[in-house]
């Protein structure tokens, strides 16, 4: 279905990332925003304030980020898109609900403008550094879809991107920006309504006594339904089968989370997008995403002057991670140099990879501040000696 | 011990283990509302918590609450289970967040009725924070609170509404802190109707939810139950039934009585009754006549979710 022309904001605008996320999320049908102020990504909500009452959207600053976290899945079942958004220590308070969401198969967008940490570390400053918290923050073994944009235009195709992909995958989906991406003001083209693309929530046909929420299987993805629908759905964070009861048993266990994670793992190729500059012949990948990229290109442009043959592999989606794309590349290449603002938490996912088939090496900061282009250069014209 | 044959809608027999005596009795009108495949629930015998939901679903059938629009939210514990058993669209979520994920389900549908069932510790203790926050928005929720006094489900630790002096398993020599006075506490944060019963009221139990469901806005009733297993049996009452013939004896329902002299001690009486029923805009009442007058024509009101 197409975006709801009414709620459009459409132009060519001078926007910065987080306002573009907010008109992102509009596009995409989002209705329901929870949140909780936090730097940096307070201008998220703060625009949603702004534009959602002429809009017909529902806006509800919550008591806490474990609050905006649940309400979120609770709008959800209610048939609406919602959303909630944060930065480090609001998104460590939301760990649970990500959980819930997975096990329940609640869609909903947590976006996450990434500052420097641990603890209340670099409130105004950008990193990278909850990239491994979104994909193994909440306990129990899962799959998550994250995307990471390095721009404000991403910033709003992504967010719509991310409430198609909670639709299709019945999961929660995060947009992993940073504070640079988010504080950022370029170009943003927000295109004509008949011209977004808007995944709507795939309802059940069932009729009332023969639905119940798991068993209605779309591959390996069951239609919903939402409360009011006269189904008597019954919701919980159990271990369910696929009636919705609880049933604690390993076998019942085994059975649901196997297919919680295939069905992110086995549509990996659908979800994943990645960009890629001269890969194909290069010695060197460098592999990057977010605001890192963005330097990453120019390390990679001073390295090609040079006559260095380095290609670009940036990750529009972080998780599912591009297993294959690493292990088909580990295999002819060199070495891959990892741009990132932490200590190496998708350096280390290629090397996984790569099984030692291709030298690895990061240029690794504590977040804070985003690379000097010298400092990847180097890093590259290191491992190509 | 008894087994149930269901024979057909209406009737059921009841047929002793040695197969001597057959009883036929009307079927419990709650069956319609639970989910009786489900049955027999994990409750122990002389728990309060069933009695609650015998009351709770007779409210729905003499209030005629459209069943279809109707959502029960509970957080974790034995009284978190309640959600589960019942046949109508049933959420059962964390811990303590029952409320918040009931704040989303109300306003992205209003027309829902939500309720949100479930205990002292998860509504009072983790979940207290949220519990401010909607009586004082006057989240339009109906709250039923099953207060056992402890927390039960992992084995009857203290809870912030244990009675000071009493024994749990994490106050072995007995509980030293100021037990919550629930109704005080829901007051000043705004609710809009506040009730306590305890399990033996069951009449009036029933009525206060049936009146709760009439009253718009964050209503509150706190329900005393017995928990004979794991408070009971570590404060002088060993069965269920002895811990009901002390809300018996103890409880009083005075005239005019205010949620201040509610608190909850050991060996003084139990306060019980309707504390509160007033009047104020619900948050999307509030939230609509508000953008109406200042935002005028430009005001898109919220229609229900639409995708």
């Amino acid at each position: 279905m197409k975006a709801d022309e009414k709620a459009v904001n459409t132009g060519i605008h001078f926007m910065d990332g987080d306002s573009a996320c907010c008109e992102g999320a509009i596009a995409a049908g989002c209705r329901f925003v929870a949140g909780y102020p936090i730097t940096p990504s307070t201008e998220v909500v703060e625009l949603i304030a702004q534009r959602f009452p002429k809009i017909g959207g529902i806006f509800i600053q919550m008591e806490d980020e474990i609050a905006s976290s649940i309400a979120i899945s609770g709008a959800s079942w209610a048939g609406a898109k919602a959303m909630t958004v944060t930065s480090g220590p609001g998104f460590s308070l939301m760990m649970e609900h990500i959980g819930y969401a997975v096990m329940t198969e609640t869609p909903c967008v947590f976006v996450n403008v990434q500052r420097g940490g641990p603890s209340t570390g670099l409130p105004t400053l950008p990193g990278q550094q909850d990239i491994m918290q979104c994909r193994w923050g909440s306990h129990g073994d899962y799959e998550v879809i994250a995307l990471s944009p390095n721009s404000p235009q991403e910033c709003f195709d992504l967010t719509i991107q991310c409430f198609n992909l909670a639709e299709k995958y019945r999961v929660p989906v995060f947009l992993m920006m940073d504070e640079c991406v988010g504080h950022m003001s370029e170009r943003v083209v927000i295109p004509p309504a008949d011209e977004i693309e808007i995944e709507p929530r795939h309802y059940t046909e069932q009729a009332p006594g023969e639905f119940s929420p798991y068993n209605d299987m779309e591959g390996l993805v069951p239609r919903t339904t939402k409360a009011g629908d006269g189904h008597n759905i019954l919701v919980t964070g159990l271990t369910h089968d696929d009636r919705g009861y609880p049933d604690m048993s390993a076998n019942t266990h085994q059975v649901l989370v196997d297919r919680l994670i295939k069905k992110i793992r086995h549509s990996a190729d659908d979800i994943i997008i990645l960009e890629e500059d001269d890969v194909d012949g290069a010695d060197i990948v460098v592999v990057s995403y977010g605001i890192s990229s963005r330097v990453a290109t120019r390390g990679v442009r001073m390295a090609r002057e040079k006559g260095l043959r380095v290609g670009m592999l940036r990750l529009v989606t972080v998780w599912p991670f591009p297993e294959n794309r690493i292990r088909e590349l580990a295999d002819r290449i060199e070495a891959f140099v990892v741009v990132e603002m932490n200590q190496g938490q998708i350096m280390r996912e290629v090397q996984r990879c790569s099984e030692g088939r291709a030298q690895v090496a990061g240029v690794l900061n504590y977040g804070g501040a985003i690379h000097p282009p010298e400092e990847i250069y180097q890093t590259i014209a290191g491992v190509s000696s | 011990m008894t087994e149930s044959v269901v024979t057909d809608h209406t009737k059921q027999e009841t047929i002793s283990a040695d197969q001597n005596r057959v009883e036929l009795c009307e079927k419990n009108p709650a069956e319609d509302f639970l989910r009786m495949d489900r049955i027999p629930h994990i409750w122990c015998p002389g728990c309060g918590i069933g009695t609650s939901v015998n009351a709770f679903v007779r409210a729905l059938i003499e209030a005629k609450v459209d069943r279809s629009k109707l959502c029960v939210v509970s957080g974790i514990g034995c009284s978190g289970r309640v959600s589960g058993y019942l046949n109508v669209d049933a959420f059962h979520t964390t811990h303590g967040r029952a409320i918040p994920f009931a704040t989303g389900l109300k306003l992205a549908n209003p027309e829902l009725t939500v309720v949100v069932y479930s205990g002292d510790g998860d509504l009072s203790a983790i979940g207290g924070n949220h519990l401010v926050h909607a009586a004082r928005r006057n989240i339009d929720i109906k709250v039923v609170c099953v207060n056992n006094f402890i927390y039960s489900m992992t084995g009857g630790q203290a809870a912030p509404t244990t009675p000071m002096g009493t024994i749990a398993s994490t106050a072995p020599y007995g509980f030293c802190e100021y037990a919550l006075n629930l109704p005080h506490f829901v007051e000043a944060c705004g609710a809009t109707y506040i009730a306590r019963w305890t399990t033996f009221h069951v009449r009036q139990l029933q009525k206060s939810m049936q009146e709760s469901f009439a009253k718009k806005g964050f209503t509150f009733i706190e329900v005393i139950a017995p928990c004979p297993t794991l408070y009971g049996r570590r404060n002088q009452y060993r069965q269920g039934v002895d811990e009901m013939k002390m809300f018996k004896e103890v409880s009083r329902r005075e005239k005019d009585i205010e949620t201040r002299d509610a608190e909850i001690k050991p060996g003084e009486k139990i306060v019980i009754g309707k504390f509160v029923d007033r009047e104020r805009e619900t948050w999307l009442e509030s939230m609509q006549h508000h953008y109406k007058e200042v935002l005028g024509d430009a005001y898109y009101p919220y229609t229900g979710a639409m995708i």
